[in-house]
């Protein structure tokens, strides 16, 4: 089987600020990760792998220190790597996006099965997935809390809330995961060195045979008109105030006050 | 051309015959938009025997409701759904499109936006016109710390899925009733996609709506031993634990246990967030209860915004203290 | 080398992404009951860090020394009996089976170490025997297929849990160091019965025993290495032991220092952040500098090991060294924090404690500086 993994990196969502003059955020000196639920989307695929055989390929669109996120992946265990990354990808919306993951999926090639994490932190738009296997031509499954394949079909519960439903879908599919899904496993020793040894490949636009109108910001409908921090809506809050055991006896006594005790 | 897209279409989720929520709180939001451009308002509603759904929609607000029945669209698949609204799209030409950022709309429109090669934004917030006239969408970004205003300049139809319960449906008008377009669209099943069962999700413990008292953890609970200490709290005052976004992502809590987005929506008399930061997105989720407690080691927490008391302290030394005291006072 | 490359750096980042979430949750827990924390020594397993520089073929994972001192480090930063509790089991029993086993006594045993399936543990303190290691009073006869142990071990780290311990025994009393012979035990071999775990000053869940030998009857195969050669091994073990200390030592410091920059950071008094004041700054500097310094010393002794040198002089330094590092730092780090500093709410109170055995075992500093002085020539 061969899956391939959509992982992005994303700044460390309690480091970020807003920079009052430019309202752009603040990215300097930020750390960044990668993206929780990829964590749980590379999960799924490595299970999945040792239980069908096949292999896994991890693909990041990004800046270049990107690489970090992929170094995981490989030390988690997936068998290659691919960034994508190059200037004129800057600056993509959604659908730009999809656009270039898909001709990086093309350009790989023989793929079964395409996962994506649900929710990216940053920009929380959890539409990737689907945008990328509507540019592939592809169905997908997404909230899936659990995953299996079986004689050519990828089979999911879906959480919708208040309903579980059951799904499957022929390969090729996207499968979009829950985090929760799983506990994703760390990068071990043995396997954060053998990654040094394992295949990463770097490719711009051109390697990609992108349309440039359809790439980075040029490809890009949605944009930004304005970012700005939300209003305080002050409620005059009372702050407790002293020691634990005076802070809860100040409680207790708002709680017995409300006739909640 | 821009300008040959014109009206505010409103995607009419239904299923088995009832319609989702969130379309009437749609129709209304599109009112208010109406009043800005003056444009129709179309509730686009696909199924099979969903045709007495129209007088729903009319007096919930839609001049127009523009029907396509066919036994392939009368349970949600993707790929049915794309092309149908696709070919309804490419012929009508509205310049917005509405979706509820439900299972299904968050399922949908990402293959709508590339079928019709477009903007979508995901999940706002809020839709105007801002002072140049133009048509935005508010989204929070970077777990809630941020909004922004996105804007679709070029591409028509502007898309977006919009977050549950921002704005009430209008009084329904009885009897209204409006312009009912039939279209018969040929539509492919899905041959590659197949619906196997749907069961009710298990329930963990008493619905969140009807609480009297919610426990919520965030973020900074990391623990079983953190959990275990606010679950004892729920207990005690005889209320329900839930949480915030980052405890059901991770799998420490269940999807039946969220408060705000894709969660539910509570209105109960005490709200106890502990080491809950407090997005945007939370805050819809719990902003109508009556008394608002935060427990929170960072007094920037936007949660301090809306809360009416206030504990800038490490809960896991507070909470102890305070089981023991409620234990004390019970006696 | 004064700078990790990028592989090193990875390994570290990954041994500090697993302390923080696995390791340091448990660490006042297991400190107050005393409890052996089984459950992460499961965990370590499946990361293949119970065995992490033993070669791949032997079931473990192939890193280099300099790998092991960064894992020990990181796992002592947040919990300094997790980190000996892998440093005993790593460096004072699996080494010394790789190092002179024999290919079965490999398969039989290190396998199973390496991979975490079993816990090993290193017995040659005697209670008339402790710095002055030679004073072997167990012995072990030959009686046909068989050695017969006879005797009693102290302060055994790791000993409630281990399945394995290299045991050091005189087989021949005539011969002094030179008639002492280690031996490969297991736990349920008759005869073999230990006491309850000391309650210590630190390293409270590390599970310190005594064990009593009581005509123990070992197979002749268990033997590790010749007869005679028994007190060459356990000094060749003790200078790769003395660098898993040291880094353990570094590691207490350089988490308490952690602590008290957080600490410092956010207490207030006098109006200001006491990170402001220039005392906390120049205390911390001090602090930091020496557990640099510690740190340096580590490296240069497992780099010395993995490239083949000489190391038993560079490995004392380093223990001497970090140790009482790891004692002033963790000290200073209590009178930064003030009172709270004392309260067991706090973790420095606990890495002050933590930090003093490493003064003391695998050869206090004074029989460190007994080993340096000699390889100066100095008599």
């Amino acid at each position: 089987m061969k899956i391939l993994v959509f992982v992005k990196q994303v700044p460390d969502t309690d480091d970020v600020k807003l920079d009052p003059k430019t309202g752009n955020l603040r990215r300097d000196g930020v750390k960044s990760m990668m993206n929780p639920m990829d964590a749980n989307a590379i999960e799924a695929a490595l299970q999945l792998r040792e239980k069908h055989g096949g292999s896994v390929c991890v693909v990041t669109m990004g800046l270049p220190m990107a690489t970090e996120v992929q170094k995981k992946a490989l030390g988690m265990g997936c068998d290659e790597a691919f960034l994508l990354s190059d200037r004129p990808f800057g600056g993509a919306d959604t659908l730009a996006t999809s656009y270039t993951l898909a001709k990086a999926a093309e350009k790989i090639g023989g793929y079964d099965l395409l996962l994506f994490g649900r929710l990216a932190t940053d920009g929380d738009t959890a539409q990737t997935g689907p945008a990328v296997a509507a540019q592939l031509g592809i169905p997908q499954i997404s909230f899936a809390s659990s995953i299996e394949v079986e004689d050519g079909w990828v089979c999911c519960d879906r959480d919708l809330g208040d309903t579980v439903q059951r799904v499957r879908a022929k390969l090729p599919a996207a499968v979009i995961v829950n985090g929760g899904i799983n506990k994703p496993r760390y990068a071990t020793p043995i396997n954060i060195m053998r990654a040094q040894k394992k295949p990463r490949t770097v490719w711009t636009a051109a390697d990609l045979g992108c349309d440039m109108a359809k790439i980075g910001t040029p490809g890009s409908p949605s944009s930004t008109k304005k970012v700005f921090e939300p209003e305080k809506r002050n409620t005059d809050t009372r702050y407790l105030t002293g020691s634990p055991e005076e802070m809860a006896k100040a409680l207790a006594d708002l709680l017995e006050n409300e006739h909640l005790l | 051309m821009k300008s040959d897209y014109k009206g505010i279409w409103v995607f009419a989720e239904q299923e088995n015959g009832r319609l989702h929520p969130t379309v009437l709180e749609l129709l209304a939001k599109s009112k208010e938009l109406q009043k800005h451009n003056g444009e129709k308002i179309t509730a686009v509603l696909l199924g099979a025997d969903v045709s007495a759904l129209a007088d729903t929609l009319f007096a919930y607000g839609a001049d127009a409701v523009l029907l396509c029945e066919n036994e392939v669209l009368r349970s949600y698949s993707a790929r049915p759904y794309q092309q149908a609204l696709t070919q309804l799209a490419e012929k009508y030409k509205p310049s917005i499109i509405l979706y509820g950022a439900t299972p299904l709309g968050r399922d949908l429109a990402p293959r709508l936006m590339v079928a019709l090669d477009t903007g979508l934004t995901a999940d706002a917030i809020d839709l105007g016109f801002d002072e140049d006239g133009v048509f935005y969408q508010t989204t929070p970004g970077y777990g809630g710390k941020i909004l922004a205003h996105i804007v679709i300049l070029e591409r028509r139809p502007q898309m977006a899925t919009v977050h549950p319960q921002i704005c009430a449906p209008i009084e329904p008008i009885p009897g209204a009733s409006g312009e009912l377009i039939k279209e018969t669209l040929c539509v492919e099943p899905d041959c590659a996609y197949e619906v196997l069962e749907t069961r009710a999700a298990e329930k963990t413990g008493e619905s969140l709506t009807e609480a009297k008292v919610v426990v919520a953890g965030g973020r900074g609970v990391k623990t079983e031993e953190e959990l275990a200490m606010l679950r004892e709290l729920a207990g005690l005052l005889g209320g329900q634990l839930a949480s915030s976004r980052p405890l059901v992502d991770n799998g420490m809590l269940p999807h039946d246990r969220q408060i705000g987005q894709s969660g539910a929506t509570v209105s109960p008399e005490l709200m106890l967030n502990v080491a809950i930061s407090g997005s945007v997105q939370y805050q819809l989720g719990m902003q109508k209860a009556k008394c608002i407690v935060a427990i929170n080691q960072s007094e920037d927490a936007p949660i301090y915004d809306i809360a009416h008391v206030g504990a800038v302290t490490d809960y896991k030394k507070l909470l102890p203290a305070l089981i023991e005291e409620i234990k004390a006072r019970k006696k | 080398m004064f700078r990790l490359d990028e592989e090193h750096l990875e390994l570290q980042a990954s041994f500090k992404e697993f302390a923080e979430n696995e390791i340091k949750p448990l660490a006042k827990e297991i400190d107050e009951t005393e409890r052996f924390p089984l459950e992460s020594v499961k965990k370590m397993a499946e990361m293949g860090m119970m065995g992490l520089p033993i070669p791949e073929e032997y079931g473990g994972s192939g890193v280099d020394q300099l790998g092991y001192v960064l894992e020990i480090e990181e796992l002592a930063k947040v919990c300094a009996t997790t980190a000996i509790i892998v440093s005993a089991h790593t460096s004072l029993c699996c080494w010394p089976i790789l190092k002179f086993g024999t290919e079965e006594q490999k398969r039989k045993y290190l396998v199973p170490l390496a991979r975490g399936e079993k816990l090993g543990a290193f017995a040659l303190t005697e209670p008339s025997a402790g710095t002055d290691a030679s004073m072997q009073k167990s012995t072990a006869v030959l009686d046909g297929d068989s050695y017969v142990l006879n005797g009693s071990k102290i302060f055994i780290t790791n000993a409630g849990a281990a399945d394995v311990f290299i045991v050091f025994a005189m087989t021949d009393k005539e011969q002094g160091t030179r008639g002492i012979s280690a031996f490969i035990v297991e736990r349920d071999m008759p005869g073999f019965s230990m006491s309850k775990p000391e309650n210590k000053m630190g390293l409270r869940a590390s599970s310190t025993c005594e064990l009593i030998f009581d005509n123990v009857r070992i197979p002749k195969e268990n033997l590790l290495g010749q007869e005679g050669k028994g007190f060459k091994i356990a000094m060749a073990t003790l200078d790769g032991g003395r660098i898993g200390v040291a880094a353990q030592a570094t590691g207490i410091a350089q988490g308490a220092i952690d602590e008290a920059v957080k600490y410092t950071t956010e207490r207030i008094q006098f109006g200001r952040r006491i990170s402001q004041f220039q005392n906390t700054q120049f205390t911390l500097a001090d602090m930091q500098t020496k557990t640099d310094a510690a740190r340096l010393l580590v490296w240069r002794a497992a780099a010395a090991e993995q490239d083949g040198l000489p190391y038993t002089a560079p490995a004392a330094m380093a223990k001497l060294f970090a140790a009482e590092t790891a004692s002033y730092v963790t000290n200073r780090a209590v009178q930064l924090f003030g009172g709270y500093g004392y309260s067991k709410d706090y973790p420095v109170e606990r890495m002050m404690r933590d930090a003093k055995v490493t003064e003391i075992y695998e050869g206090t500093s004074e029989v460190q500086k007994m080993v340096i002085s000699g390889f100066m020539g100095v008599k």
